[in-house]
C-alpha cells in the first residue's frame, strides 16, 4: 500500500525542513502558488474525494467552496488539533513527525481560500508537538514558505500555534472557535456555519491535521491518482490508530476501503495471546461499538454509516472476551460525563445520568427499572442538544446496551459482573508489555 | 505581573486581531511562571486584556489544565479512558494512591507529588499511560511507577 501521510515518518529528523525538501517538500505549494488559480486548486480538492478526518468525513474541497468570494472581511483558516476522540492519537504523529506536510498543506489552503491567517490549534497536553511544530514553522519563515511574498509571489501567510487547555468539547469545531476567541468552549449554534460567520465573525475553513497532510500530495500527483488509493467517494488513505487488546498497538496508513478484520489481524497483529475479540469500537468512542461477527466491514466512511456506526476519527479499540461489556459502557459514559460542557440541558444532565445508571448496574447495585429507564434516557440527549457531543452519547452507550443486552440484564439479575476482575487485574501487570 | 511577562504577553496578543483571543496562551505563560492562576493574576490579566475579570475566571474554572491551587512538584495525571482502561488503568491508579498516599486530586504534604486522573491523552499506542508534568510515561506498570516516584521522591 502506497503512503500518502506517513510517508516519511521513518526517516532520521523526519521532521527537519531539510529532510522534507529532499522528497519534492514545498512543491505542491509552488505549484498551486505558481501555475494554479484558487478556483482550480478547489476543484482538484473535489475531485479527490478527500473527506474530512477529523470525524465527520465532510468533502475538503466542498466546504472550501463554501467560503464566500464576494465577502470584504478577512478569511481564516483554523486547524483542528485538538484530537480528544479516545482511541486517536494520529495527529500527534504528523506534528511531530512530518509537521512540514501539514504545512505546505495549510499554503495551499489558505492560497485557495483566499485566506491570509491561520491557527493552529493543539490540544495543551501536546506540549513536544507544539515545540516541534513551532521549530518547522521558524524554518518555514526563514525559507520564505511562510511570511510575506511566498516564494517570490505576492502571496502572504501567517501561522499561529494556539494551545488549548484540556478540555474534550474544544474538538467540536464551533466550540474551538469560541476557544481561540478567548473564551470557555461553549460550541455555537449552526447556522451561521463558519464558512460564513466563524473566527471573529470572519469567514472561516476549519480542517483537520491529517486533511492537511493529505493536500500537497494530491496538488503533486493529482486528484485521481488520490481518489484511486480510496474507495468510491472516500479518497485515499487514512492513518488508522489501533490500541486495546491487540499485539501490535499503534498507526497504521491504509486505504480507507480497508475492512477492520485486515486491520485488527493483518496489521495490528490481531488480539493478544491466548485471547479472542469481543468487540470492538471502529472510530473513536463516539461510534457504535461492533461485535467480533461485523468485523468485515470497510473502513470508509459510506460503509460503516451503513452499518449503524461511523468511521469517525480513524481510532479504533479492541476489546477481547475478558472484556464486561457494561464495564465498557461505563468507562465511556464516565468520559461523556466528565466532558459534557454543560451548555445543554439534556446533554450535561443526561450524561450524568446515564452515568450513574450503568455504573449501578455494573457494580451489582442496578434494579430492573435502571435497565428499562436506560434507552430512553440515552436516546433522548441526541438531537437534543446543540452539537454532536450529545448524539455521540446516544450512539456510543446505546450500542453497548442494544448488542450487549444479555450482560446487562444478568448485571440486574444476579447483581455481579463475571468479568470484572479478570478485566480489572490484568495478568501481565508488572511486565512491560511491548518493550 | 513582571516587566518581563507584560513584554512577552504582548509578544502573544500581537498574534491575534483581538487582543481577548490570546487569553489561553496567556494563562499558560502565566502559570508556567507562577505555577497557578491566582484571582489577584485573573483581575490583572482581565485589566491587561481589556475583559472582565468574569470571563477569565469561567475559562481558568473551564479548562482543566489550569490551576487555582499550586501542584506537587511532579504533577501526575493519570488516564482512564478505554484504552487505558482495557490494559489496567484502574490498577495503575490504585498503586499510585497507595504509593502516595493521596487520593486523586490530591498533593502530598510534602509538595512532591500531585495526582489527577484524567480522560485520553492521545497516546492510547501505549497505554496505560500518564502525563508527568508535561512528559508522557507509557506502558505503566508497577515497577516502573515505583522507579519514577524513587526518582521524583
Amino acid at each position: 500500500m502506497q503512503k500518502v501521510t506517513t510517508r516519511h515518518f521513518n526517516q532520521p529528523n523526519s521532521h527537519r525542513l531539510e529532510t522534507y525538501l529532499k522528497d519534492q517538500g514545498y512543491e505542491a505549494a509552488r505549484k498551486a502558488l505558481t501555475q494554479m488559480t484558487p478556483v482550480q486548486v478547489i476543484e482538484e480538492m473535489k475531485k479527490s474525494h478527500l473527506r474530512g478526518l477529523g470525524g465527520a468525513g465532510f468533502p475538503t474541497g466542498a466546504k472550501w467552496g463554501f467560503i464566500p468570494k464576494s465577502n470584504p472581511k478577512p478569511k481564516y483558516l483554523v486547524i483542528n488539533g485538538d484530537e480528544g476522540e479516545p482511541g486517536t492519537f494520529k495527529d500527534k504523529y504528523i506534528f511531530e513527525q512530518d509537521p512540514h506536510s501539514l504545512l505546505e498543506g495549510i499554503v495551499i489552503t489558505c492560497y485557495a481560500i483566499g485566506s491570509h491567517k491561520s491557527y493552529v490549534y493543539i490540544r495543551g497536553e501536546y506540549v513536544k508537538s507544539m515545540q516541534i511544530l513551532q521549530g518547522a514553522i521558524d524554518e518555514a519563515y526563514k525559507q520564505g514558505f511562510l511570511g510575506k511574498g511566498i516564494m517570490g509571489t505576492s502571496f502572504d501567510l501567517d501561522v499561529v500555534i494556539h494551545p488549548g487547555a484540556g478540555a474534550y468539547i474544544c474538538g467540536e469545531e464551533t466550540a474551538l472557535l469560541e476557544s481561540l476567541e478567548g473564551k470557555k468552549g461553549f460550541p455555537r449554534l449552526k447556522p451561521p456555519f463558519p464558512a460564513v460567520v466563524g473566527l471573529f465573525g470572519c469567514p472561516t475553513v476549519i480542517n483537520n491535521v491529517e486533511t492537511m497532510a493529505c493536500v500537497p500530495p494530491i496538488i503533486q500527483n493529482g486528484s485521481e491518482w488520490f481518489a484511486k488509493l480510496g474507495s468510491a467517494k472516500n479518497g485515499g488513505t487514512r492513518i488508522f490508530c489501533v490500541s486495546g487488546h491487540v499485539k501490535k498497538p499503534g498507526i497504521y496508513e491504509l486505504s480507507a476501503g480497508t475492512t477492520l478484520r485486515e486491520i485488527i489481524y493483518d496489521h495490528a497483529g490481531g488480539i493478544r495471546e491466548g485471547h479472542q475479540l469481543k468487540a470492538v469500537i471502529p472510530g473513536g468512542i463516539s461510534a457504535a461499538v461492533l461485535t467480533a461477527n461485523e468485523i468485515d466491514v470497510k473502513m470508509d466512511f459510506d460503509s460503516l454509516k451503513s452499518i449503524g456506526s461511523m468511521a469517525g476519527s480513524g481510532g479504533i479499540i479492541v476489546m477481547d472476551e475478558t472484556t464486561c461489556m457494561v464495564w465498557a459502557a461505563m468507562v465511556a459514559a464516565r468520559f461523556f460525563a466528565h466532558e459534557s460542557c454543560g451548555q445543554c440541558s439534556p446533554c450535561r444532565e443526561g450524561s450524568g445520568w446515564v452515568y450513574r445508571n450503568v455504573k449501578r448496574i455494573y457494580e451489582g447495585e442496578g434494579r430492573p427499572v435502571d435497565l428499562e429507564n436506560l434507552p430512553g434516557i440515552v436516546n433522548n440527549i441526541g438531537g437534543n442538544t446543540i452539537c454532536a457531543f450529545g448524539d455521540a452519547i446516544t450512539m456510543s452507550v446505546g450500542s453497548y446496551v442494544q448488542k450487549f443486552k444479555s450482560e446487562f440484564e444478568y448485571h440486574v439479575k444476579e447483581k455481579r459482573c463475571d468479568l470484572a476482575l479478570s478485566n480489572i487485574s490484568s495478568p501481565l501487570m508488572g511486565e512491560a508489555r511491548w518493550g | 505581573m513582571t516587566q518581563e511577562i507584560l513584554q512577552q504577553i504582548d509578544k502573544i496578543t500581537s498574534n491575534y486581531e483581538q487582543k481577548q483571543a490570546a487569553l489561553l496562551p496567556v494563562l499558560h505563560l502565566v502559570q508556567e511562571k507562577e505555577g497557578l492562576i491566582s484571582p489577584e493574576a485573573e483581575k490583572e490579566i482581565a485589566d491587561y486584556l481589556g475583559i472582565p475579570v468574569v470571563q477569565v475566571h469561567e475559562v481558568v474554572s473551564f479548562y482543566h489544565l489550569f490551576h487555582q491551587k499550586l501542584k506537587g512538584k511532579c504533577h501526575l495525571s493519570v488516564c482512564q479512558t478505554t484504552s487505558c482502561a482495557l490494559l489496567g488503568a484502574e490498577d495503575i491508579i490504585e498503586h499510585l494512591k497507595s504509593r502516595l498516599g493521596i487520593k486523586a486530586g490530591e498533593t502530598t504534604p510534602d509538595g512532591k507529588f500531585s495526582l489527577s486522573v484524567v480522560e485520553c491523552l492521545g497516546a492510547c499506542e501505549i497505554a496505560p499511560m500518564m502525563q508527568c508534568n508535561k512528559e508522557y510515561k507509557g506502558f505503566l506498570n508497577k515497577k516502573n511507577i515505583d522507579e519514577l516516584i524513587e526518582k521524583n521522591s
